[in-house]
């Protein structure tokens, strides 16, 4: 029972620390959008969710490794790879002539809409909460 | 942890566009300095950034610092005035190599990246603070 309480949470729980990464990278984009030689990154937020909360099954997280399961008694076990999102170079539209790719309005755009998503995320979550409390204490 | 990590990028740019504000400061204080310390005329100062992985990012977020600072190797400006103190043999004396309009340009850039980052401190603590009263 106590299990299904952590599933009920867990693909919200996920998708918010996926959030938080990306807003890492993000802003990691804008800190450095006057560096020479510096290229914006980012991930895809979709993919990364699937493979994290395990949709995508029997495929190993990006850049990770998985144990071979021939038999049906073995454990499937994923290694979990060094960055938990592949991170991919950002196409830029146009490049500066120090070899720098970040454009910051795009870049503060993407930030702010994924302020804005963690926020969402934040709010499912609590609803979550609040409807299993409600639950619990019968009220 | 990400978004404490979020938060210390944004306050690594803080501090490498602080510094670029510095150099600026310095740039266009001494625009009109005849002389230096050393009997040399004064040479413009560039800050270079670099990125760098911060310890303990989970998403490989890049901060920034400042590698170096060089200075404008381009020779000074030479001003015909025989009456200046400093003037040579020939009546000239050397102003050093500022450009005040691209200093300004600079400094504009600098206050910009400044802005964006604190605006992006600013949205990362929200969002912190929200995220800690979870479930209240």
């Amino acid at each position: 029972m106590v299990d299904r309480v952590g599933d009920e949470l867990a693909f919200n729980a996920q998708a918010l620390k996926l959030r938080a990464q990306r807003q890492e990278v993000l802003s990691s984009n804008l800190a450095n959008a006057e560096t020479p030689n510096f290229k914006a990154r980012d991930f895809d937020f979709g993919a990364a969710l699937r493979a994290a909360t395990g949709q995508a099954d029997g495929v190993p997280a990006p850049g990770g490794v998985s144990l071979a399961v021939t038999n049906g008694r073995h454990i499937r076990a994923n290694a979990s790879p060094a960055l938990p999102v592949a991170l991919q170079y950002r196409t830029p539209t146009q490049a500066a002539i120090d070899g720098n790719t970040v454009d910051p309005d795009l870049e503060r755009t993407r930030f702010t809409d994924n302020a804005l998503r963690y926020d969402a995320a934040l709010r499912m979550l609590n609803g979550q909460i609040q409807t299993l409390q409600r639950a619990i204490q019968n009220n | 942890m990400s978004m404490s990590k979020a938060f210390e990028i944004a306050g690594t740019a803080l501090a490498a566009n602080s510094q670029r504000l510095n150099a600026v400061a310095s740039n266009l204080a001494n625009a009109e300095s005849v002389s230096g310390p050393d009997g040399q005329v004064y040479q413009a100062r560039k800050v270079v950034f670099e990125s760098y992985l911060m310890e303990g990012a989970d998403a490989g977020g890049q901060g920034v610092r400042v590698r170096e600072v060089v200075t404008d190797p381009a020779p000074g400006k030479l001003i015909y005035q025989p009456n200046h103190p400093m003037a040579n043999e020939e009546g000239y004396i050397m102003m050093p190599n500022v450009e005040v309009v691209d200093e300004m340009v600079d400094m504009i850039a600098a206050s910009r990246a400044y802005q964006t980052n604190v605006e992006i401190m600013n949205t990362t603590k929200t969002l912190m603070q929200k995220t800690l009263t979870l479930g209240t």
